[in-house]
């Protein structure tokens, strides 16, 4: 109701709202323009105004009409004011019209900086969600470099709605400043084994679009994922892990090895459709990058074409679609498997659906193989016949080209099928291809010279009909054949049956109508035919026909010389001229023949793309040096050409010492030639030019062409490409026969042969001879040139700044910037305490800086071997992926104090910020920002000092002599500063030892709590072989390395040298959750100094209260409150008096020692909520009154609620 | 990654865009009249694949799209997504789409594009995906919708109190720009008891659950 009366007053106040503009838009359809620009006008008006609402309104519709169409960036400034509204409503209108509005090129986003990280630190989540959300839509590098240590720190935010936030907008600032990545990236790591799944899946997320670009930096993460993806069932992430191990497997094929089972076990079980789909992709990339040697790889193979069959085979288009896909890679590597399935896919290319056709189409592509290029391409095209779309038309002709052409024409055996194919494409009406179509007969009439006489005169033949092509297809593309033709018949002339025929044809008035450039093609060809005719002529003394053909000449061309086309206007004018005076000497009976033909002497070679780019610098020029003396300075234009040369210089190859440049070439081109001497269907390349001139008198020994008689060569009109179809059937027919005469002999023989080569066509195409024994002329290349593909590469690629290694020890110049001055906000209030918390903070991080610098190093060169070897060894064969025997005899504890010693880098400088983050948390729910000042400090301070004594902890890696050695300074200071409370609670002491305690629990196992127990050296001797022993209980016991027994101690892994204090770790496992639980252990260990050893005892007590089996875990008050609702919980409460604390901190001692978390707060009134790590709800309501407060529980089960408030009740008694 | 999200009816009106990529406006509209152009002329039962919108670059990217009555919703990604999972958020988008507008339809996208807009916020962000599970977009929906509407509440109730003699209109104008938050918490705690009653949501366990097997 109250809504509505708001919103009433809205409508009334404002001209108009969002809706108002929809609304407008939608009754103007037929001014809409002018409508338009009308509410852009009151739009700039509402701008003008003070009132903030007024502005986000604006602000809104400025939105939406950005979504017409519409440029908003004039408005960049006030988006900005509306996004640094305090209200959460206007904010969010400001950063959605921010995301959807600016970009890098926006001069104002810069200011937006600050308020950014206002909203970043805000303690309200949502926010904080909101900025996030937006600058994930227009961070810049600026953005990025300012913000990166803000969003870092929130990605340990209390709360997993935000911290999934910040780790994926990670990845934008990653793309943006690229040298965020190594500071970040071992918190992004520890992310992946998050409690919550929505911030794994974010972390995977991330990682795998990393590790898309630079697979190669992320090998060493392999285990982790294999973890993930054995243990995970959320099936995104699965997705997710798949795909990465998919770009993983071709850098590793070990990696490979170990997941071919654990994929297919999940293609076997999944009914995901999704999945399985992925676990075969990647299952398909294992099987390309291992080399063929694996024992049951056909099986894996064979399992994934099955099930591909079957979604291909589905009625599901999308299914069919996918399957086809994933199909095609399977082809690149192992196309017998698919070729069986050939009549599915034929069945494919008549489906309804374009996409499933051209996907079919791709597969084709593969499949061809000499045997069946033929059939296949007849199949297409009676598909081209029938094709109704264009698009589509289109598509299946390049598909025949490309299928046809594939690898230098290599499953062509008769080329005059494959010219009267393109014939017949010819007569496609409306297509784009008529280029492609040209060049492909422009290629094949001059690299394979056995063609060429049946070339040119289907050539001729097209010419004749010029005009049928000219007249209908004069709008489209197919006419570019003329300029194909007309080259041919012109270039290749001595093979003409009837030049004089086809000079009549290229000279009709009607080519005049034909694209310019073809008409200059047919001028230049004209002439080359004229000389071939004069030539005929001369030698056949027929003087009266030679001068006829001049005639002739003389009176078309100036239709010519009128074109409008400068090209075509130029040569003919040209050769207009030189015909004039051709006749004139022909007049006086001068041979002039002779001297026309050489003008076309030569013979024209098809060059290798990028040859000219492979030229090697012969040697002693040197490319850089000036010629002339450069020109001063001072002139502009001088720098150009320098920077043109630089540039060049750089793209090409570095020539290479020349005596083993050319021995190692020599080796080369012998073992090729080699390989295809060996090969007896191999199309030989004719001698490259160069060469010829260098042994001429060898040109004579160039294979002369057989051609098949049965063949007829002459083809009245245009020819039929079926028919070659027949006869190639009844070639290999006999061919066969006459093979398997000739095979009886030569069995053996055979047998070696066949196994060479991998690109091999396969064993039934080995018995295909080719039709004609053809030359393939190769595109020339110039001598000496490197095969390299290297130029491939763009430069420019935004991706490869992030190639960075992740596994090399972080620099302290590396660090990310840290803003050193607090936002607006806190720098106004007056209070001095946060300068102060600075500098405490700063004091012992630059003292450390040079002993941290030492350790890191030490530290993480360790760490790298280590992982080096974690990697090597966990990808060695033994299939089940046991923990990596490491020093540490324990392997929990090993694990952990793995993950630790890779997390602290950072953990320190963010010590304060994560202090800062943690405690909005504990506030986050109540709104009242003005909370007491003092208590932050000292919640900052208790925080300060638990992250301490984890770091002092960490920089003793367990087990490091070395590091043993040194003694660590900055202790002492600590101990000074101990605050009342700390998580760490005394366990036992004596005059050696001191050990603190700390029992945490964790979501992920329901049954485990992990005790971290600090061993502090008080002592003047070194403790070492120290031991622990727990007597277990039924209830509680503790993880002990398999082979241990009961009443075995567990080895510390480290020793403590005077003054020392570190870490252990170890894992109990807890039946039952729902009272305290108490552990007696000893601790003995060996005290040695300069006077001797002895063996001294330590007796505990280790206490598990019920509050350590909870998690601090947020929940909402509606969530909170249909929780009560239920009923399911039992009630009990408990009543302590003579409190004199704060109620404000009283909450926060609840919600740091017993872990809970503030779901609302109400005056002195409170609820709180917790989780225990078996899932049972935890409900509070806590009171004050005067100075007794009570505290009412509900929770799932009532011993444990009894013995919570009990330990509440000690705790608030202590107050 | 995704490239951009586009929804737009049967005539190709731009229903909402987002672009995860810099694009200007005039190429966001070609990009929206092209890819309508791609969709719209595929008959309802052919796959929902399509390859080659040729203004988001390149080869890598796809296509991937549903149509509802009179919507299209269209995705446009490159290779790192899986094909049937982004199918899924689809439709997972227009289920949180119904719940959240109650039985939505076009009208509801035209007339509260904004909204659409955060509720997509909650699903992906910059391109990739954030929250796959119905539940807990709608619950976090849900909580800043709460957040707005109690801060607009308590607009109206501050300013009544304060200076209840003026009209509404100046009062709102006044009264927007800056609540001390100690009202905040003032009316918030005095609208406590009705919060649980109007909102209502199904599952406070934070284990999220599996998303319902793809197709």
């Amino acid at each position: 109701m109250a809504l509505k009366m708001v919103k009433g007053s809205i409508d009334r106040m404002f001209d108009k709202n969002l809706q108002d503009l929809v609304r407008g838009i939608r009754n103007h359809k037929e001014d809409e323009a002018k409508y338009i620009s009308q509410c852009i006008d009151e739009i700039k008006q509402e701008l003008k105004q003070d009132n903030i609402a007024v502005k986000a309104n604006a602000v809104c519709k400025l939105t939406y009409l950005q979504m017409l169409g519409y440029d908003i960036s004039w408005a960049a400034f006030n988006i900005i004011e509306v996004m640094s509204a305090s209200k959460f409503t206007f904010k969010r209108i400001g950063y959605l019209a921010a995301s959807q509005s600016f970009h890098e090129g926006t001069d104002v986003i810069m200011l937006t900086t600050n308020q950014i990280r206002k909203d970043l630190s805000s303690p309200s989540q949502y926010d904080t969600g909101v900025a996030l959300t937006g600058l994930s839509c227009f961070v810049t590098p600026d953005l990025a470099r300012d913000l990166a240590n803000d969003i870092m720190t929130l990605m340990s935010h209390t709360k997993p709605y935000i911290r999934k936030k910040a780790v994926l907008i990670m990845y934008k600032v990653f793309l943006k400043y690229p040298e965020s990545l190594r500071p970040a990236f071992p918190r992004l790591k520890e992310k992946l084994e998050d409690p919550d799944p929505g911030v794994q899946s974010a972390a995977v997320n991330v990682i795998c679009e990393l590790a898309r670009r630079n697979p190669k930096n992320y090998l060493s993460l392999a285990p982790l994922f294999f973890k993930l993806m054995t243990s995970s069932t959320n099936n995104w992430v699965l997705i997710k892990i798949i795909k990465l191990f998919g770009a993983l497997t071709p850098l590793e094929p070990r990696l490979g090895k170990k997941l071919i089972e654990p994929l297919t076990n999940l293609i076997h079980s999944t009914s995901a459709m999704s999945l399985l789909y992925e676990c075969v992709n990647t299952v398909i990339a294992v099987l390309i990058s291992l080399s063929s040697g694996m024992p049951n790889h056909s099986a894996s193979i064979q399992l994934c074409v099955q099930k591909l069959r079957i979604l291909i085979e589905d009625s599901d288009q999308n299914l069919k679609y996918l399957g086809l896909l994933a199909m095609s890679k399977i082809l690149k590597t192992h196309p017998k498997s698919v070729q069986s399935h050939k009549d599915l896919i034929l069945q494919c290319l008549d489906d309804k659906d374009e996409s499933i056709r051209l996907r079919a189409l791709d597969l084709l592509y593969g499949m061809v193989s000499k045997k069946n290029l033929m059939e296949i391409v007849k199949k297409l095209m009676t598909h081209v016949d029938k094709a109704e779309g264009t698009t589509y038309r289109d598509e299946l002709l390049t598909k025949i080209i490309d299928i046809c052409s594939q690898s230098n024409y290599q499953y062509i055996t008769n080329f005059e099928w494959y010219i009267s194919i393109l014939v017949e494409l010819t007569r496609l009406e409306g297509t784009r291809h008529g280029h492609l179509i040209a060049a492909q007969m422009l290629d094949v009439a001059i690299r394979v010279k056995a063609i060429r006489k049946f070339a040119v005169s289907q050539m001729s033949a097209l010419l004749d009909s010029a005009h049928l092509l000219a007249s209908s297809t004069q709008r489209n593309g197919i006419c570019e054949v003329l300029y194909a033709a007309a080259w041919i018949c012109g270039e290749f002339s001595e093979h003409l049956q009837e030049p004089h025929h086809t000079l009549e044809a290229m000279l009709r008035p009607k080519v005049t109508t034909l694209p310019g450039h073809i008409q200059a093609v047919y001028v230049q060809n004209v002439v080359k035919l004229y000389a071939s005719i004069l030539q005929q002529k001369e030698q056949a003394g027929e003087a009266e026909g030679a001068q006829a053909v001049t005639q002739l000449m003389v009176d078309r061309l100036p239709q010519f010389v009128q074109s409008a086309d400068l090209e075509v206007q130029e040569r003919a004018s040209c050769i207009l001229q030189l015909v004039k005076h051709i006749q004139k000497l022909q007049a006086k009976d001068v041979p002039v023949a002779e001297e026309v033909s050489a003008l076309f002497a030569g013979e024209l070679n098809p060059v290798a793309p990028k040859a000219q780019k492979k030229v090697p610098v012969p040697e002693g020029l040197d490319l850089d040096a000036w010629i002339n003396e450069p020109l001063s300075d001072s002139e502009s234009e001088d720098e150009r050409p320098r920077a043109v040369f630089h540039e060049e210089e750089q793209r090409r190859p570095k020539p290479r010492p020349s005596e083993a440049d050319e021995e190692e070439l020599a080796r080369r081109r012998e073992a090729r030639k080699q390989e295809q001497a060996n090969n007896p269907f191999y199309i030989k390349s004719s001698p490259s030019p160069q060469k010829r001139y260098q042994d001429a008198p060898g040109v004579e020994h160039i294979p002369v062409v057989q051609i098949d008689l049965s063949v007829p060569l002459k083809v009245p009109g245009l020819p039929m490409s079926d028919q070659y179809v027949k006869l190639e059937e009844e070639r290999r027919h006999r061919q066969k026969l006459e093979k398997d005469r000739r095979r009886k002999k030569r069995k053996e023989k055979e047998k070696k042969g066949k196994r060479r080569h991998s690109s091999l066509p396969t064993e039934s195409d080995e018995d295909i001879a080719p039709a004609q024994q053809v030359d393939i002329i190769t595109e020339e290349m110039p001598e000496n040139a490197l095969p390299s593909d290297e130029d491939d590469k763009d430069p420019n690629d935004p991706y490869r700044a992030l190639d960075i290694d992740l596994d090399k020890p972080l620099a302290d110049s590396e660090k990310l910037p840290i803003q050193k001055h607090r936002n607006a906000e806190t720098s106004k209030s007056p209070e001095k305490d946060v300068p102060v918390v600075e500098k405490k903070s700063k004091k012992p991080k630059k003292k450390e800086k040079k002993h941290k610098e030492k350790e890191r190093d030490k530290e993480k060169k360790k760490e790298k071997e280590k992982k080096a070897e974690d990697l090597d060894f966990w990808l060695s064969t033994t299939p089940p992926p046991a923990p990596a025997p490491a020093p540490a005899p324990v392997p929990s504890t090993e694990e952990l104090s793995v993950n630790a010693v890779t997390a602290p880098k950072d953990e320190y400088e963010d010590a304060k910020t994560e202090a800062r983050g943690e405690e909005d948390d504990a506030e986050g729910q109540d709104q009242d920002k003005k909370s007491p000042k003092h208590k932050k400090k000292k919640h900052k301070k208790e925080k300060e000092e638990r992250i301490k004594g984890k770091k002092k902890s960490k920089k003793q890696p367990p087990g490091s002599e070395e590091a043993a050695g040194e003694p660590v300074q900055n202790g002492a200071p600590e101990e000074e500063q101990l605050p009342p409370e700390s998580s760490y609670s005394l366990l036992a002491e004596n005059s050696y030892v001191k050990m603190t305690c700390d029992i945490r629990g964790s979501l992920q196992e329901d049954s485990q709590v992990t005790v971290a127990i600090v061993l502090e050296n008080r002592s003047s001797s070194i403790l070492k072989g120290m031991e622990l022993s727990v007597l277990d209980s039924l209830n509680a016991r503790m993880a002990r390395p398999q082979g241990s027994s009961v009443h075995d101690g567990v080895p510390v892994p480290f020793q403590l040298p005077p003054g020392v204090s570190n870490e252990a770790q170890y894992v109990f496992t807890i039946q039952s959750i729902v009272t305290a639980q108490k552990l007696k252990g000893t601790l003995s260990f060996i005290a040695k100094n300069d006077e001797g050893a002895t063996h001294e005892k330590l007796d505990f007590r280790l206490h598990f209260s019920c509050s350590s089996y909870l998690i601090t875990t947020p929940c909402y008050s509606d969530a909170f409150a249909k929780l009560l609702e239920s009923g399911d919980l039992s009630m009990s409460s408990v009543k302590v008096d003579g409190i004199r604390m704060s109620f404000q901190n009283l909450l926060a001692k609840i919600c740091f020692h017993h872990h809970f978390s503030v779901v609302e707060r109400v005056d002195s009134c409170a609820s709180m909520y917790s989780r225990s790590i078996q899932g049972h709800h935890v409900c509070l309501l806590v009171k004050k009154g005067g100075d007794s407060v009570s505290v009412d529980g509900k929770c799932s089960d009532s011993t444990l609620l009894s013995s919570l408030l009990e330990e509440m009740k000690a705790t608030l008694a202590k107050c | 990654m995704i490239k951009a999200i586009l929804i737009f009816n049967n005539h190709g009106k731009p229903r909402l865009s987002k672009f995860y990529q810099p694009y200007s406006e005039d190429t966001q509209q070609q990009i929206i009249r092209e890819t309508f152009h791609l969709v719209s002329k595929r008959d309802e039962n052919v796959c929902n694949f399509l390859e080659g919108g040729l203004l988001i670059g390149g080869s890598d990217n796809k296509l991937i799209y549903r149509h509802y009555a009179t919507l299209y919703f269209v995705f446009c990604v490159d290779s790192s997504e899986s094909e049937l999972g982004i199918l899924d958020l689809i439709q997972v988008f227009v289920e949180t789409l119904d719940k959240c507008f109650e039985n939505v339809c076009e009208l509801d996208l035209i007339f509260h594009v904004d909204k659409v807009h955060n509720i997509l916020a909650e699903m992906v962000m910059g391109g990739m995906v954030l929250e796959t599970n119905m539940n807990e977009i709608v619950t976090q929906i849900d909580a800043q919708n709460k957040l707005e509407k109690s801060e607009l509440y308590l607009q109206h109730l501050w300013g009544s109190r304060k200076e209840g003699g003026r009209t509404k209109t100046s009062l709102l104008q006044a009264g927007l720009a800056g609540a001390p938050a100690r009202a905040v918490s003032a009316v918030k705690n005095m609208n406590l008891p009705e919060i649980p009653r109007n909102i209502n949501i199904g599952d406070i366990s934070i284990k999220v659950p599996n998303l319902p097997s793809f197709k």
